[in-house]
């Protein structure tokens, strides 16, 4: 239930936006994220965008396990 | 970058999953509280990945199967109260109280609506002016600040037949319970992610504190759940409890601070009844006195009745994580999504529900693109 979707924020009209979810466009509320810009990928959750994805901590991330990946082949 | 597909890699879940068998020496017990941990976990076959060392149990975090029956049945009895459209997500639905579900109450007419958002509820508000609109307030801190925003919005717009009837839980109290009860022995937790995203990680710290137990905030894809199972086993190995987050993309320590703000200027904590663990102290969530106007509770007379219990369900021991639905004499019997007995069977993120799903009926075990034998050297 607690169920929150990536989404990109494509559009701002005062405290709502125009989200794409996978394709598909979705009224979206930012009551709880006033911060958002447009560009931005947001946590979708029942309608409302709950947090701004962080894409540098993303591809920190990916990275991370790019590098166990190659440290556990290597180690095999 | 898509923030999905990318932490569903599969040659990156290889080497998270070995690192992780070559991790693990000692018997560990993590318990993921949140239930889409829980379906996770079971979609991608996670639990056939790890290795025997490591026991994943499930824990209170799916709001639907942990609202006791009495709360349920007053749900039912205001669908039942003339003029009042009830507005609830579809979870809610099948849901059996005490004596029957929405499901049951719209069949014989009362006038129940499935909507996606809060603001779906303030739109059924405007268009039916003339009607009261009572949305069904279920859910943790990642779904309460969305009530106290529909809250706020709906006094700002001067609508005066919307309300709400807040059954929301709150995820550390019921955590603290749990562990407080001692009855089951955990080695590490695996902290909801969303609930996080709007409480921050720091909120996790009083468990590595007072209990000396392990925590790592999680993301729900493959990778997100493979990362936080190897930084818990570092913990664990290395003697050292902390709270981490494995979903740093989404969560941070701070949480939404907006978020917070609106949940508190609109709600206060309360005891709160949860089904298996019992009355947990300020675990709960009600309206602050300047929004009590907005209480389907106070506003409406209805009578939910006596409340009764669901023979031979322990829909609450697998709430508490010391029994598993296998352990149900019930399970995928007399007991199943098309004729469910307990809650944890009708939501999408029940643990039986979820077990059900995809253990039973063996949709996963295989997942594409995880060969597990190649994983086992
Ligand atoms: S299998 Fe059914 S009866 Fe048994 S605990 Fe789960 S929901 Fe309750």
């Amino acid at each position: 239930m607690c169920l929150a979707i990536p989404a990109l924020v494509k559009s701002i009209e005062g405290q709502e936006a125009e989200a794409d979810m996978g394709g598909i466009s979705r009224r979206i509320s930012l009551w709880l994220t006033p911060e958002v810009e447009v560009g931005d990928y947001v946590l979708i959750h029942t309608g409302y965008a709950i947090s701004v994805l962080d894409q540098e901590e993303a591809e920190e991330t990916l990275r991370l396990f790019e590098e166990i990946a190659e440290a556990m082949e290597q180690a095999r | 970058m898509k923030f999905s597909s990318e932490f569903r890699r599969s040659e990156l879940a290889q080497g998270l999953i070995s690192r992780i068998h070559r991790r693990s020496k000692t018997p560990a017990r993590l318990m993921e509280f949140c239930g889409g941990h829980t379906v996770a976990i079971l979609k991608h076959g996670i639990r056939q990945l790890l290795p025997p060392t490591i026991e994943m149990l499930s824990g209170p975090g799916c709001p639907v199967c942990v609202t006791a029956n009495a709360d349920l049945d007053k749900a039912m009895a205001l669908a039942r109260v003339p003029g009042v459209i009830l507005a609830t997500f579809g979870d809610m639905l099948k849901v059996p109280g005490s004596y029957s579900s929405l499901q049951e109450s719209k069949a014989e007419g009362a006038d129940v609506r499935i909507v996606y958002s809060t603001m779906d509820g303030l739109d059924i508000a405007r268009q039916n002016p003339q009607r009261p609109v009572v949305f069904l307030g279920i859910g943790f801190e990642t779904t309460a600040p969305t009530f106290a925003a529909s809250v706020l919005q709906a006094e700002q717009e001067g609508i005066r037949n919307y309300y709400i009837l807040s059954q929301h839980k709150l995820c550390p109290p019921v955590t603290r319970a749990l562990l407080d009860s001692g009855e089951v022995k955990l080695q590490g937790i695996v902290c909801p992610g969303h609930v996080s995203a709007i409480i921050g990680s720091r909120s996790w710290e009083f468990i590595p504190r007072d209990y000396g137990i392990p925590c790592v905030v999680s993301g729900f894809e493959p990778l997100d759940i493979l990362q936080c199972i190897d930084m818990l086993l570092t913990q664990i190995e290395s003697g050292i409890s902390t709270v981490e987050i494995a979903y740093r993309r989404g969560v941070c320590p701070e949480g939404n601070q907006t978020a917070q703000e609106l949940m508190d200027q609109v709600f206060e904590p309360c005891a709160a009844s949860w089904r298996g663990v019992g009355i947990v102290p300020q675990s709960g969530l009600r309206l602050r006195e300047r929004y009590r106007r907005f209480d389907a509770e106070l506003a409406f007379d209805f009578d939910p009745g006596p409340t009764k219990e669901h023979q031979g369900c322990i829909c609450g021991e697998i709430l508490r994580a010391v029994k598993t639905p296998r352990d149900c004499p019930l399970f995928a019997d007399v007991c199943n999504p098309e004729h469910p007995i307990g809650p944890c069977m009708v939501s999408s993120e029940g643990s039986c529900a979820a077990y059900y799903l995809y253990e039973v009926q063996g949709s996963t075990f295989k997942v594409p693109g995880f060969p597990v034998d190649r994983l086992l050297d």
